[in-house]
């Protein structure tokens, strides 16, 4: 805050730090909200200024085989792409979290390496491994790559949340004579399900935008929403190409909402000092000052 | 422990507490790898194994050795000075013989060509063409077939390769080769493009992270220290294009940076430039998209370790007389370098191996590593120099990853996760 007694220099230093931000902020959001607009134009060239509003893009969109196609491809790939990176994920923390053995710091540094080696290497990889083996060019193929991409997300995420977790619960869960499946459901899971949510849309969102893999292991038949995409923008930029970013803006901000959501939640769950808590614990204090 | 002890704690005959608890822990212990084995298998199957495979394809070196048998096995034993002896051209002629028709020789002739240019029809003509008739000898029915045999280069290149691994493609892709007496040499001029496209991907990312890191050194610190209700509207806007796709975004820089696109468009009404501008297919269009993608990276590591600085460190330097500018850059940049280092790693090893965004938004001259690599798959099915590529940029990725996990844990790579 700036204050009343601040500096001149203190003044100026306090508005060019928010002008500059601000100006970085524009940059980083204008490009979603330069491309939004333009699926609604009815010109049919990718370009401003507007000429009208029309749908015609979107009917476009949902009209062509091509586009429909592929975002039934994307929706049947993400989803279950993410349950198997989800369900070995989680089950791979608990176990990290609950075990050392000697060389566990470089399998966690091994089982995160998808993320930062260069996506072409990991896509060329794969299909060279998996044609042989018939997977290129199948559904299948493609889902085992997608969740590989997205278990380090859920590695990540899973691994710190079940490190805040209180593992007495679970004791305590036992001593009251819950078997170990029942007191997984009941208490382990209620607990780290945030975890879960968050690693899960990581993994969904890795897999929804991916591009590099499925442009070497799909075949036509299996084109992703984002490959389609990539073929739009290399061979005939035309306005369907803003409505199927708007879908993909749309998926987006859905995502970080049921995020921000979650985080809430994880919040309110782990005992963070609500206003109510901390008001009771300043008075608290109070009554042992003054004792 | 006294009261573990196994003479007070077991009861006669049976099987004493501590060895009860050593066997109860070694069960949890293994249940727990148990959990941990099925993601291990995985990732071996979709990614260890696959990127090994890879990697061997860049010391592979089976054609020649395959369509010739013979005649490597002898080639391996010449002294690779004077032309090889008569069994050496008897060995390649029957060789040659049991390889016609066979893809195995177009195979062994498309990989000689690689290293010799014209080596593919010198081999195939001889394959078509030889013919050994009674009383002749096999050096002779192969010169009188091709004349090239008679040069000692022809076998030199084929001694190269008559083991089943090479070191070509590696030494290719750092424009360097093996020549005819056996030392390693500058490759010739009009091949060494290798090098320069190595350079320019350590290049752009370098750009790339400078740019990205003074973005994001502001809006770090304007997020850790304003009030957290308008702290988090902001963490969203910088959230929201981190989710969108890469896809999206590139095409919405196409839209804002093309030639009658609304920046050119007010550059000219204002009356600043003349004619557009070319801000899109050229490196400044990539850096542009780059610095848009990989901003976030750098934005939240830094924003994590400003949040733990107490903002009581400057104060006290103020109020021991230091000036505003010289507390910050003595007491609170040296606290950031943390979040610095973290976040310039993340970029730097994210936009080395980036493909999409030059490829859609750059000129030929802006593609980086990862481009030749899809383009020697897709375009010429060289597996070799693909792998080779792929080895020297996952070599390099790997070093700064493991610096990086070892400086900042490799939990801390998903800063990007929501606080």
């Amino acid at each position: 805050m700036l204050q009343p007694y601040a500096s001149p220099v203190e003044r100026v230093w306090y508005y060019s730090l928010r002008v500059l931000c601000g100006l970085i902020i524009v940059f980083l959001v204008v490009p979603i909200l330069v491309i939004v607009p333009l699926s609604f134009n009815a010109d049919s060239i990718l370009m401003y200024p507007m000429s009208g509003f029309s749908w015609r893009w979107y009917h476009e969109f949902f009209g062509s085989v091509t586009w429909t196609n592929a975002l039934k491809n994307s929706l049947i790939i993400s989803p279950l792409a993410t349950l198997v990176a989800v369900v070995l994920g989680t089950l791979a923390s608990i176990g990290l979290v609950r075990v050392n053995f000697p060389g566990k710091a470089l399998l966690i540094s091994v089982l995160i390496s998808p993320m930062v080696v260069p996506v072409v290497i990991a896509g060329v990889a794969v299909y060279l491994f998996f044609a042989p083996l018939g997977l290129s060019g199948s559904y299948l193929g493609l889902i085992l790559a997608h969740a590989m991409l997205g278990v380090p997300f859920v590695i990540t995420t899973m691994t710190a949340t079940l490190q805040q977790f209180d593992y007495n619960l679970v004791r305590a869960s036992a001593s009251l004579g819950a078997d170990p499946i029942k007191t997984f459901f009941k208490v382990t899971l209620p607990l780290v399900a945030p975890g879960v949510i968050s690693g899960a849309l990581f993994a969904f969102a890795t897999s929804f935008d991916e591009v590099v893999v499925t442009l070497f292991l799909a075949s036509p038949e299996q084109r992703t929403l984002p490959r389609q995409m990539f073929s739009g923008i290399r061979e005939n930029i035309s306005p369907t190409i803003a409505a199927a970013a708007t879908v993909l803006v749309a998926v987006a901000t859905l995502l970080l909402l049921v995020l921000e959501l979650v985080r809430r939640r994880s919040e309110r769950l782990r005992g963070a000092p609500t206003p109510i808590a901390k008001s009771v614990r300043r008075s608290f204090l109070k009554k042992r000052i003054e004792a | 422990m006294t009261a573990l002890d196994d003479t007070q704690a077991t009861a006669p005959g049976s099987v004493p507490l501590r060895v009860q608890l050593r066997r109860a822990e070694r069960i949890t212990k293994l249940k727990y790898l148990g959990l941990i084995a099925p993601l291990a298998i995985f990732l071996a199957v979709t990614f260890l194994w696959p990127i090994g495979a890879l990697l061997w394809h860049s010391v592979d070196n089976p054609e020649v050795v395959e369509a010739l048998p013979e005649t490597t096995k002898l080639l391996r034993s010449w002294d690779r000075k004077a032309l090889p002896d008569e069994a050496v051209f008897a060995a390649f002629a029957r060789d040659l013989a049991a390889a016609h028709g066979n893809p195995a020789l177009a195979g062994a002739a498309k990989r000689l060509n690689m290293e010799r240019s014209g080596f593919r029809s010198q081999l195939m003509n001889t394959g078509r063409k030889l013919r050994v008739e009674a009383g002749q000898s096999a050096k002779a029915a192969v010169l009188a077939a091709d004349a090239r045999w008679g040069e000692v280069s022809s076998w030199q290149a084929l001694a190269r390769n008559s083991t089943p691994f090479t070191a070509f493609y590696l030494l290719a892709a750092l424009d360097h080769k093996i020549a005819d007496d056996g030392s390693i040499v500058h490759a010739d001029p009009d091949q060494t493009i290798y090098v320069e496209i190595l350079l320019r991907t350590l290049w752009m990312s370098v750009i790339v992270t400078l740019i990205s890191l003074a973005l994001a050194y502001p809006l770090a610190y304007l997020l850790a220290t304003i009030p957290s209700k308008s702290s988090n509207l902001l963490m969203i806007m910088v959230l929201l294009p981190f989710w969108t796709s890469v896809l999206v975004r590139v095409a919405a820089w196409i839209v804002l940076l093309q030639n009658e696109g609304p920046i050119n468009r007010a550059l000219v009404g204002l009356g600043i430039v003349d004619e557009p501008l070319q801000l899109v297919f050229n490196r400044l269009g990539v850096y542009i998209a780059m610095v848009h993608i990989l901003l976030p990276f750098a934005v939240l590591p830094l924003y994590s370790v400003m949040k733990g600085i107490s903002p009581s460190y400057v104060r006290a330097a103020v109020s021991l007389g230091s000036p505003p500018f010289r507390s910050f850059w003595k007491i609170y940049f040296p606290l950031t370098l943390p979040g610095i280092g973290a976040g310039g790693l993340l970029v730097f090893i994210l936009s080395m191996g980036y493909y999409i965004t030059p490829a859609l938004l750059g000129s030929p001259r802006e593609q980086m590593a990862s481009y030749f690599v899809a383009f020697y798959v897709n375009e010429t099915t060289n597996w070799g120099m693909a792998a080779a590529l792929s080895t020297i940029l996952l070599a390099a990725t790997l070093v700064l990853y493991i610096i990086y996990s070892r400086y900042f844990g490799p939990a801390r790579v998903n800063q990007v996760a929501p606080r």
